[in-house]
């Protein structure tokens, strides 16, 4: 079933787009990701112009984040008073994000810092929730009580200043912590044109220390606001928002997020991080053969520039 | 000084009298409307030859037909590793690229007649006239030109049919130009010429457009002149579609 796309001005599969949104937003139920990493990257491989790409599927993970999180807020699991602060430090950042990525772009090479930036944080990420996983499993298999946790949150973090607490998190600590990360976070988003929950999820754990359960819910209840955000500003500035590919994403994607919610429920968490790290490994791994194989076309094409 | 003025007048005599060939054009559509179905389409390019006195030779001429698109600036950039990372290096910019560019002919390119002649009329890929920016060396400039012209043709944008052109009773004449889904909207000319014995002796050409029609039509005209809208609703159709997948679900567990 082909389908022409007014603002990408080119035909694709209908049924092929719908199931990689699926594909994408079970994934983003599942582990609270935005998937972006996943879905741009996906349709710029099928021939999306890359601007068209990164502007659709921001529109698409604002609509799996909120079927995801929908479905972790009625079991409680969102905590909104850390999802606010991490959406104001995100709209800082991606702010900040805005300037870095037209220097960038100014300089040339935007898309081999933005490959490079994508297998750096990849690898460092799946691969600490890699190593944490692995041992996780390997107590629970041998009988005996989980390792200690270092400590509830880093030392710099319960530092800072004005604390305060965080119910559902379990946490007592400076809304400054959060709101740097967010920033930090919202400049990459903008740079890399994703929701960030790949990042978000394990900073959350590894940085803030919150609590397991809440950490997904909150991820993507902050993702929903910096990709509408991100939205806005694509269909502003660039035009680059394509409706009907964001729709067909979206079809796919809200299905997929609420079977991968229900997929993750049955699953231990130490799985799923272990299901997560091999996924974010598995893209940083075909993202460096990317960069290095040589390219069957020597030369690349670069319209109206 | 008689002499020569007689010469002239005899020339000009001699080109007066004999009526030029004429061609006669017609294209199966004026616009091309891209919809939601669109899957690319096909322009048929057809007409007849007019002879002087109606005298059709015995050897049907040779007839060239070239569609092009909207030309548009595009800068090629050679992919080179560094640090065992390939990266867009040196890069040659083409001030004027056809979006689409198709030839149907009657007998290949360098047989219809020389380069020059072929050249002057860009008449065939090879001939079209990219302008690549001035300082960039001739040779490396040609392999970059060889780059994108090898692009273009893979996307099915650049064509070359050298029996894509039917001659019938060596008076009518007919093309089948086929347009991929990829065209580039805008305004596309048929440009039609007559060829004997590496001449062209007669030139014709015909407009038409392509153009996104209806919903699509519609939704490109929002995003360019109601940016705001239209990323407002978009967001608002994600967390409607969000919301409703959630609440669908919720009633089986």
């Amino acid at each position: 079933m082909d389908i022409y796309l007014p603002i990408a001005e080119m035909s694709v599969n209908a049924l092929l787009i719908i199931l990689m949104g699926g594909a994408v937003g079970f994934l983003s139920g599942m582990f609270g990701v935005g998937g972006g990493f996943l879905t741009t990257p996906l349709l710029i491989f099928y021939g999306i112009p890359p601007a068209v790409a990164v502007a659709s599927s921001a529109t698409q993970i604002t609509g799996s984040s909120v079927s995801g999180a929908l479905a972790y807020w009625e079991r409680g699991q969102v905590d909104v008073r850390m999802g606010g602060v991490l959406v104001a430090g995100g709209l800082i950042g991606a702010g900040v994000g805005q300037v870095v990525f037209s220097v960038l772009q100014q300089m040339g090479q935007i898309d081999v810092v933005i490959s490079l930036i994508y297998v750096l944080f990849l690898s460092v990420i799946g691969g600490l929730m890699l190593r944490d996983a692995l041992a996780a499993l390997k107590a629970a298999r041998a009988g005996t009580a989980p390792p200690p946790r270092r400590s509830r949150h880093l030392p710099w973090v319960a530092a800072l200043p004005w604390k305060m607490r965080f119910v559902r998190s379990g946490l007592y600590i400076s809304p400054l912590a959060p709101l740097l990360l967010g920033a930090a976070v919202g400049i990459l988003t903008v740079i890399m044109g994703i929701g960030g929950g790949f990042i978000m999820v394990p900073a959350m754990v590894y940085i803030l220390g919150m609590r397991a359960q809440a950490v997904v819910g909150t991820s993507l209840f902050q993702i929903i606001f910096v990709t509408a955000a991100t939205t806005l500003l694509h269909a502003t500035a660039s035009k680059s928002v394509d409706i009907v590919l964001a729709l067909l994403l979206l079809l796919g994607g809200v299905t997929g997020a609420q079977l991968g919610v229900r997929a993750a429920q049955k699953l231990s968490p130490d799985r799923l991080r272990l299901g997560l790290a091999i996924v974010v490994l598995a893209v940083a791994g075909g993202l460096m053969i990317g960069l290095t194989l040589t390219p069957d076309e020597p030369f690349a094409l670069f319209e109206g520039a | 000084m008689i002499g020569r003025i007689l010469l002239a007048l005899g020339l000009w005599l001699a080109l007066v009298g004999a009526a030029p060939i004429r061609l006669i054009t017609q294209l199966s559509q004026a616009r091309i409307e891209i919809n939601t179905t669109f899957r690319g389409s096909e322009m048929l390019v057809f007409g007849a030859i007019q002879y002087p006195q109606g005298s059709v030779p015995d050897a049907p001429p040779d007839i060239a037909v070239v569609v092009r698109g909207p030309s548009a600036p595009v800068t090629v950039r050679q992919k080179a590793r560094i640090a065992g990372i390939w990266v867009n290096a040196a890069g040659v910019r083409f001030e004027s690229v056809p979006g689409f560019y198709a030839v149907a002919a009657t007998r290949p390119i360098d047989a219809l007649a020389d380069e020059r002649t072929t050249a002057i009329y860009e008449i065939g890929i090879r001939n079209l006239q990219l302008s690549p920016a001035s300082g960039a060396d001739d040779d490396v400039s040609r392999a970059f030109e060889a780059g994108l012209i090898a692009a273009r043709q893979k996307a099915g944008l650049f064509s070359e049919r050298p029996d894509g052109v039917q001659i019938t009773r060596g008076v009518l004449y007919a093309a089948r130009i086929a347009l991929p889904a990829a065209v580039p909207v805008g305004d596309y000319t048929a440009e039609i010429h007559l060829v004997r014995q590496g001449r062209v002796l007669a030139s014709t050409s015909a407009p038409f457009l392509i153009d996104k029609s209806g919903f699509e039509r519609w939704v490109y005209v929002m995003a360019q002149d109601n940016s705001l809208a239209y990323g407002l609703v978009a967001v608002m159709a994600a967390l409607a579609a969000g919301a409703i997948a959630a609440l669908v679900t919720r009633r089986r567990w």
